[in-house]
């Protein structure tokens, strides 16, 4: 019985390895910040302090996959904020349509990248780094160098909003249904892939670690909804991200097209003599990274309430860092959603429990650089050890 | 008779779980050419890194005495100083850099640190003469074909004084020409005095330069012979590395031959970048359902560029000319159509653009077909490894499970996955491009078998191979090609070595 649980264990520590460190930060921190990191305030304000990056994240994951990397987004985000600001407060355009008109701008811009690296052939690093450039400069210019506020109130409430929910007291009762029913979808979902897994007579775990594993996840996503629920419940930005989450994961994972977008960063030229079409894929991955960050730029727009020419600097390098965090590989061809996700929320996680804390902004910067190397460094460890 | 140049004693080395070598020994004369034989796998390459330093002293257990002298080598440079010079069987010029520079690379003609450009020169030049290699010291090495590389890196042994030099599979990449020019340096070096250790799976090169040849089977010494004193067939080689008697290396088959499948008519193909130059030169050409048939030519004969631009256009431009496919005339104007058309191209170079090596067998064997285990456009993972299962099987895939990465199966291994692949798309035309290059002779039986097996199934077979042996074993009909044109076409009775090699050569008149 040890013995199992010893296997199962190291067989998985890979890919529980960055669930697990995220584990020990967050207990780390909730330690030495005496309770005030899982406070259901603070967890609320973590996610809606990183909603933006994590969109990015997703966007760059695919990029990275393959093979490429996206140096602008910070830009981009900053100039479709600008647009929708300009759209909305000086035009007075609804701010449903602006919404609508942003994503596509974003997705010319993505477009305008993809064309360069896709077909004319050159590489990601300077294509983007050029629009890094040109979309700061383009943001300035469209702001005129000042700051554009506020917003509609419907349209903030993408950022500040919570869901709505019935009946009194302070608890936040749909928050507390939606607790339970993603833990009943969970547990269906899971009971089907065991199933079948016996069905095409795949080795399948001993039913009661099956049931630990189950009741372990349920506990956890349980608590947090009940977390968010003695607060204001349900932020409608982590409803957004949790879409996001399941349709990239989902793309990923079980579509043709994630497939092929793996097998064109794992080799490009293999993929394109097994009838991939690389460049029309490399194309489109570029363009859903600038609808994303389009839609991370609303985001954060949304939030601070405000279009600033400053808005978005260094965001590609958090996206970029919580994307190799969460084990994606530089070459191409390895990563997943839920990985960049994580490797998202460390450095959020890190961020937050720091300034809890009262470190200042220059250690910050230092951990978090050191943390990224040794992150990647852990996992090019147990990649030589398993090979 | 000459004294030992070299003697590795009980050699073992160990890596976690494995023994690649066990109490090897291997005896060279002074001034031999002596060939290091086995399977893939068997040790060889694992011996030579013991030789050369690159698994330091310690790393392994047993003795080497190089003139008599016990050596414990803790790099490349230790052995290096001592005369032992290795080239790899992958070439490791750096192809920015010019001839001289790679040939003096770490061990640079200098003064205090400055580079003595005028020397490095002079030395470049005897040595290219050395090597009879027509080019200048300041080309660049990357615009060299494989065989003169070759060549540069055998400059680049000279260079360092060498007393035994050692070759992995220095022909592997070479085209018979070059091969020949190859293993005549070889000779002329041995009369210089320079004793050589070469490594080859070309039975009939070794039959013709070695001296004694040292057979290694599964980490161990199987056998030295003696070239001189005994009359040594290749049968009786492959007897050795395999542990059986391979009376036959090719299956047997009675084809059953049917109406013609595929025919190209004029087809003509430029190269991609100097859109002048006509690599492909209106070739015509027909393969039968169940047929096997074969592609002869030199390298740079413009087989590879057939074949390529027959799959879905994928190389060269202003492609001109027909496929009719069962009598009727088809486009193919991408490698998608090309595929749903029913042709398949295995290429030649399996690594680099036939597998994805960090992805497992079954993602690697399902790729280029995912829409048949799909619905709408969701991937049925059980269905993929129901699939995989079987082709591993069928395949004989020799791997613990279809989850193992494709980049850590052995050569053999790799090519039946990419046979798979393509054997999976079910395909009408395959073309196959050196499909046993690299493999070693009990994985070539079967990869055969797998030929022999979907021409019987109906399948159209194209084969381009540069071993004639190859040709003559397996194809029932064989086309050469030379300078991009059809120069013949033979047929399996009246086929001989000879006759392929006066059409191989036979130029423009």
């Amino acid at each position: 019985m040890l013995d199992s649980v010893k296997k199962l264990f190291r067989s998985n520590i890979r890919q529980y390895g960055m669930f697990i460190a995220l584990a020990l930060i967050m207990l780390f921190f909730e330690i030495i910040t005496d309770g005030t990191l899982l406070r259901p305030l603070n967890i609320t304000n973590l996610v809606l302090q990183n909603s933006y990056i994590l969109i990015l994240a997703i966007g760059m994951l695919l990029v990275i996959i393959t093979g490429h990397i996206d140096l602008s987004v910070g830009s981009v985000a900053a100039f479709v904020g600008a647009v929708s600001a300009i759209m909305m407060v000086n035009l007075n355009i609804h701010f449903s349509l602006a919404i609508i008109l942003s994503l596509l701008i974003g997705a010319a811009v993505g477009a305008w990248h993809g064309f360069w690296i896709a077909y004319v052939r050159i590489p990601s690093f300077i294509v983007t780094l050029a629009g890094m450039l040109l979309f700061r400069g383009l943001t300035m210019l469209v702001l005129d160098g000042k700051s554009v506020a506020p917003f509609p109130d419907g349209f903030r409430a993408i950022s500040t909003g919570f869901l709505p929910t019935f009946g009194g007291g302070s608890l936040h009762y749909v928050t507390i249904l939606i607790g339970i029913g993603l833990s009943l979808l969970l547990i269906v979902m899971d009971w089907r892939k065991r199933l079948l897994d016996q069905r095409y007579k795949l080795e399948v775990l001993p039913p009661v670690f099956m049931i630990v594993k189950l009741a372990v996840l349920v506990a956890i996503l349980n608590y947090f909804a009940f977390l968010l629920a003695s607060y204001k419940g349900l932020p409608n930005i982590f409803v957004l991200l949790f879409a996001l989450i399941v349709f990239y994961t989902f793309i990923m994972r079980r579509t043709i097209m994630g497939r092929h977008i793996y097998a064109l960063g794992g080799n490009e030229k293999a993929a394109r003599l097994s009838g991939i079409k690389t460049k029309k894929m490399t194309f489109w991955v570029f363009v859903n990274m600038g609808v994303m960050a389009a839609l991370a730029g609303l985001v954060f727009a949304a939030r601070l309430n405000a279009a600033t020419p400053k808005a978005g600097v260094n965001f590609e390098l958090d996206a970029i860092a919580a994307a190799f965090i969460g084990g994606a590989s530089a070459t191409g061809g390895v990563g997943t959603v839920i990985g960049a996700i994580v490797g998202g929320l460390v450095m959020g996680v890190m961020n937050n429990g720091m300034s809890l804390v009262g470190l200042g902004i220059d250690y910050q910067q230092g951990i978090k650089g050191l943390v990224l190397l040794l992150a990647v460094a852990f996992d090019i460890y147990n990649k030589n050890k398993s090979s | 008779m000459a004294s030992n140049l070299l003697e590795m004693q009980a050699i073992t080395k160990t890596f976690p779980g494995v023994k690649a070598l066990e109490n090897v020994n291997l005896k060279v004369k002074e001034g031999e050419i002596h060939a290091l034989m086995g399977e893939n796998g068997a040790g060889k390459s694992t011996l030579m890194k013991v030789l050369s330093g690159v698994y330091e002293f310690g790393a392994y257990e047993g003795d080497i005495l190089f003139k008599g002298e016990t050596c414990r080598f803790r790099t490349i440079s230790d052995s290096e100083k001592k005369g032992i010079v290795i080239i790899h069987q992958e070439l490791a010029l750096i192809p920015q850099l010019s001839v001289a520079e790679n040939i003096f690379l770490g061990n640079e003609r200098s003064k205090r640190g400055i580079i003595d450009w005028y020397k490095t020169e002079l030395e470049t030049r005897e040595l290219l003469k050395t090597v009879g290699l027509d080019e200048k010291p300041s080309v660049k090495a990357g615009s060299l074909g494989v065989g003169k590389q070759q060549l540069v890196e055998i400059a680049k042994a000279l260079s360092k004084e060498v007393k035994l030099l050692i070759l992995d599979e220095p022909t592997a990449a070479l085209n018979e020409e070059d091969s020949e020019n190859l293993l005549r340096l070889l000779l002329s070096f041995k009369g210089q005095g320079i004793t050589s250790i070469i490594i080859s799976h070309k039975l009939n090169e070794i039959m013709k330069v070695a001296d004694s040849i040292t057979i290694l089977r599964d980490g161990k010494t199987i056998e030295t012979l003696n070239v001189h004193e005994e009359t040594i067939t290749e049968e009786r080689i492959i007897q050795g590395m395999v542990g059986r008697d391979l009376t036959h290396r090719y299956p047997l088959r009675t084809p059953t031959i049917g109406d013609i499948g595929f025919e190209i008519k004029d087809w003509t193909v430029y190269h991609p970048v100097q859109s002048e130059r006509i690599m492909v030169d209106s070739a015509s050409l027909n393969v039968r359902k169940g047929e096997i048939v074969g592609i002869a030519g030199l390298m740079g004969a413009g087989r590879t560029e057939l074949a390529m631009s027959l799959f879905g256009k994928s190389y060269g431009q202003k492609i001109s000319g027909t496929i009719l496919k069962n009598g009727t005339p088809i486009k193919v104007p991408t490698i998608s159509a090309a595929i749903e058309a029913g042709i398949a191209y295995v290429t030649e170079d399996r690594k680099e653009y036939g597998l994805i090596l960090m992805q497992d067998i079954k993602s690697n064997i399902s790729l280029a077909n995912l829409s048949s285990i799909s619905r709408r456009y969701l991937v049925n993972d059980h269905q993929e490894l129901v699939e995989a299962e079987r082709y591993r099987e069928k395949m004989a895939i020799k791997t613990p499970s279809v989850h193992q990465k494709t980049g850590n199966l052995s050569g053999g291994n790799q090519q039946k996955v990419v046979l798979s692949k393509w054997i999976f798309t079910e395909p009408e035309l395959l073309i196959l491009d050196e499909p046993t290059r690299g493999i070693d002779v009990g994985a070539k039986f079967e990869i055969y078998s797998i030929i022999h097996d979907a021409a019987s199934q109906g399948k159209s077979v194209l084969m381009i191979s540069s071993e004639l042996p190859e040709l003559l074993g397996m194809c029932d009909r064989i086309y050469v090609m030379n300078e991009g044109r059809i120069t013949g076409e033979v047929a399996r009775e009246e086929a001989t070595q000879e006759l392929l090699m006066k059409y191989m050569t036979r130029g423009r008149d």
